[in-house]
């Protein structure tokens, strides 16, 4: 299924969000806090990325927090 | 001499800054952003005493990620801005990530209306400002030193609000003190001074106008000497907010002798 993810084209096979961030959080060495996610320019809950599904062509942003002024 | 200065300790320890109804003991915010490394970001941190510290919100790399800054910030009030945001839209986007990342309805509303400048565009900020406040935000908007803005903002529900004491990383410093003073006289809510401190000398002159805390971060974490610097500001910020309590004697333009004018030496 393609996705696109933080605006780049990915493949992924991940049913829900939460799959989808166990795998994008092993390849980019992401820390477990400090993340957020939104699925299609709405922020999904931590607690609801299990129950909620992707489809194709779904645009997800991962993005944490940094260093900031 | 020490049971006087312990009383000037619990005199400070009094003047605790409220923000929406979180009570504060430092005035001195701190950015997080472009120190030499990791672990001097967090010895100056420590150094200046700060209770809150600003965080940015970005997209994850493929590259991967080092390790977390901000197991190193434990313990610390978050408030992260919607910094880089050109739109109401996008900045409305960027708190409720920050919100949902951080655990924190508290966001520096930061709205970018011209890139070489990084002046505020006001329009977009009143709008996302707005939002914000109807969505539970507490919002503390970075806003031009213009009391009607500043006013308009805290009427609107904003828990404070951060004029800029001039470009953001400028060092330039209070620009224009006339209406800084003028903002922190009228303003229902904190005054923060956010933007262009460039040394201790900035944060005494904001806080002597009446800011009731400083926002910094390129001042230290581009000092010769970050930890140093941090420690500075904390007792920058402290001195100014003493003097400005204590009242400062009037300009004179002329001489005034400190000493006895009867009983002199001599003839």
């Amino acid at each position: 299924m393609k996705l696109i993810v933080n605006g780049e084209p990915r493949e992924h096979e991940a049913g829900n969000v939460a799959a989808l961030f166990a795998i994008e959080a092993e390849e980019r060495a992401l820390p477990a806090e400090g993340i957020a996610i939104a699925l299609n320019g709405r922020v999904v809950r931590r607690t609801d990325w299990a129950e909620t599904p992707l489809s194709e062509g779904d645009r997800i942003e991962i993005v944490r927090a940094m260093q900031g002024g | 001499m020490a049971h006087h200065d312990t009383n000037l300790a619990a005199q400070a320890g009094d003047d605790l800054l409220e923000i929406a109804g979180q009570k504060l003991a430092s005035r001195l915010f701190i950015g997080t952003a472009g120190y030499p490394s990791q672990g001097i970001m967090a010895d100056s941190v420590r150094a200046s005493g700060a209770e809150v510290v600003t965080a940015s919100i970005r997209r994850v790399s493929l590259q991967g990620h080092g390790s977390d800054t901000f197991q190193k910030l434990k313990g610390k009030r978050f408030l992260p801005n919607t910094a880089g945001c050109e739109t109401a839209r996008d900045a409305i986007m960027t708190a409720e990530l920050a919100r949902e990342a951080l655990d924190t309805t508290w966001i520096k509303v930061e709205v970018i209306g011209n890139r070489e400048t990084l002046y505020p565009d006001v329009v977009e900020l009143m709008e996302a400002c707005r939002h914000l406040v109807d969505d539970g935000f507490t919002v503390l908007p970075y806003c031009n030193d213009d009391p009607v803005i500043c006013e308009r903002l805290a009427d609107m529900g904003c828990a404070a609000v951060m004029p800029m004491g001039s470009l953001i990383g400028s060092g330039m410093g209070v620009a224009n003190p006339a209406n800084l003073e003028l903002i922190c006289r009228r303003s229902p809510v904190p005054v923060i001074v956010d933007a262009g401190i460039g040394t201790a000398s900035d944060a005494v002159i904001a806080m002597e106008l009446g800011a009731a805390a400083c926002l910094i971060n390129t001042a230290v974490a581009k000092a010769d000497d970050p930890v140093r610097m941090a420690a500075a500001m904390r007792h920058a910020v402290e001195a100014g907010r003493l003097a400005h309590l204590a009242g400062r004697i009037p300009r004179r333009g002329r001489a005034e002798p400190s000493s006895p004018q009867l009983g002199l030496v001599g003839s």
